[in-house]
């Protein structure tokens, strides 16, 4: 099977980009190298295709009906032109994805995990066919920019109509970008100040070319992955999955139990709720020598009750950093079993990184 | 990439540096392009013995974990723990203050020359 390319393959191929399959499409992992392009995105600005995003439209009268159903977060109080993460679950708590919501004048966008695309379609549709709601994959129609890092706003203003300092965080508006239609939000997935930028396929070349001119610099998935968990944000897949609950994940600020309108999963967060989680994701660091990754073992009190969701050495603090379900009263010093080698770690509080507020 | 002719090669990309009867090994240019940044060496103790085809260690980056492979027995006289500090010297100097470990080897090993291993390099692309 070809993978998908994205308006900005001949981009990537021109900056000599190392590519990769992800979710069926060919992108960029890296450029110059990923502790550089962390480097670059934590102090100047970085810049990211993520056109392999899923875009799922949700339009008519009961499209609003149809969201707060599938979505952990209540769409009821997003005013037009604001964003909110969610999650997307099965009755049982399992997380079928975790999504950004855009409600604009007369409709929502929901943006999805490339890899869950035709797993959140088919989800979407099936549990809303008694509701008069056209639910439309507009992926293809859609190329996403991710402009991120301390000179995001001052690098995009001159291109852009409207005021960028007057959008907060998790706000949306449309306007034009070195004159083409875009759409501009205040959000991102690297614990800096940043925008994703929508634009016409067509347009994006141009303006990828504009903004590395202005001196952005090109970021890989590699990056993005280092950026993210420095940041203490989920990946789906890792953090996140079907046997795993958004409470679980430590994202219950996206999870509305008392929203009005019963939404798939609510019982069994609830009943979670109340009875106490089995597991909980906790941030650490090694204390010995090693690189925790994904599917390592976590010992706890000498036995072995957890596993490690993500790892690497953090690029900014140069040291070995993680995720790891625990059980939920675990505090203080684990083990992690790396490559048959046990190796001392401590929890930590999470996010391992915060952006100093201007 | 950087084939120096001087040198031997494995087709698991190390390459070895045959003194008299001290062998050294790094990994080759190739694959710490391929690896990218690399955060991590684990290391093997002085003393060490291996056969051939043994693993000694490993190379990590941000992104992959890589084992490494002895091509030759013997036993291990020296390993590169300024790496233990500063791992990107694998990055920055492959075949120099990269290197990874010194062995006293013992017996013949199948290396590979400077040209057969640029063809394995180009037969891989």
């Amino acid at each position: 099977m070809s993978l998908k390319r994205t308006p900005l393959h001949g981009e990537h191929e021109r900056l000599g980009a190392r590519l990769v399959e992800f979710a069926g499409w060919e992108m960029p992992v890296q450029y110059e190298g990923i502790k550089a392009e962390h480097q670059a995105v934590r102090t100047r600005a970085g810049l990211f295709d993520v056109s392999h995003m899923g875009e799922v439209a949700f339009r008519g009268p009961d499209a609003e009906r149809a969201l707060q159903r599938l979505l952990t977060r209540d769409v009821s109080r997003l005013e037009v032109g604001q964003a909110g993460y969610s999650a997307v679950c099965y009755e049982s708590g399992g997380t079928v994805d975790d999504v950004i919501v855009y409600r604009r004048e007369g409709d929502f966008l929901v943006v999805v995990n490339a890899a869950n695309r035709e797993k959140d379609l088919a989800h979407f549709r099936g549990n809303t066919s008694d509701l008069d709601v056209e639910i439309s994959d507009e992926t293809e129609d859609w190329a996403l920019l991710a402009l991120q890092g301390p000179e995001a706003e001052s690098i995009l203003q001159p291109l852009c109509g409207g005021d960028l300092s007057t959008i907060g965080r998790y706000r949306f508006f449309e306007t034009a970008v070195d004159g083409r239609p875009a759409v501009i939000a205040r959000t991102g997935y690297t614990g800096e100040d940043g925008f994703e930028i929508f634009l016409r396929p067509g347009d994006a070349a141009g303006i990828w070319r504009t903004l590395i001119e202005a001196g952005t610099t090109p970021a890989g998935l590699g990056a993005r992955d280092t950026l993210r968990l420095e940041a203490g944000m989920c990946l789906y897949g890792n953090e996140l999955d079907e046997e795993t609950t958004p409470l679980e994940a430590g994202i219950s600020f996206a999870v509305h139990l008392d929203k009005p309108e019963e939404f798939i999963g609510q019982r069994a967060l609830r009943q979670e709720k109340e009875e106490g989680l089995k597991k909980k994701l906790v941030g650490f660091e090694l204390e010995g020598r090693g690189v925790a990754r994904h599917g390592h073992p976590v010992r706890v009190g000498g036995e072995e009750r957890g596993v490690v969701t993500s790892g690497t050495v953090s690029p900014t603090f140069g040291r070995p950093i993680g995720l790891a379900y625990v059980p939920p009263q675990t505090e203080g010093e684990i083990e992690v079993v790396i490559r048959g080698r046990t190796v001392p770690a401590r929890i930590v509080p999470l996010p391992f990184y915060r952006r100093k507020q201007s | 990439m950087n084939v120096p002719q001087d040198l031997k090669y494995t087709r698991t990309h190390e390459w070895v540096r045959i003194e008299g009867d001290i062998a050294t090994i790094g990994i080759t240019d190739h694959a710490q392009d391929e690896l990218g940044d690399v955060v991590f060496v684990d290391l093997p103790e002085v003393g060490t013995s291996l056969s051939p085809g043994d693993s000694f260690g490993s190379v990590e980056s941000v992104k992959a974990v890589s084992d490494l492979y002895s091509p030759l027995g013997g036993e291990i006289t020296e390993v590169n723990s300024s790496l233990e500090e500063s791992p990107e010297k694998i990055n920055e100097d492959p075949y120099g203050e990269g290197w990874i470990i010194r062995l006293r080897y013992s017996g013949e090993a199948e290396l590979l020359s400077p040209e057969d291993y640029q063809r394995l390099l180009e037969e891989e692309q």
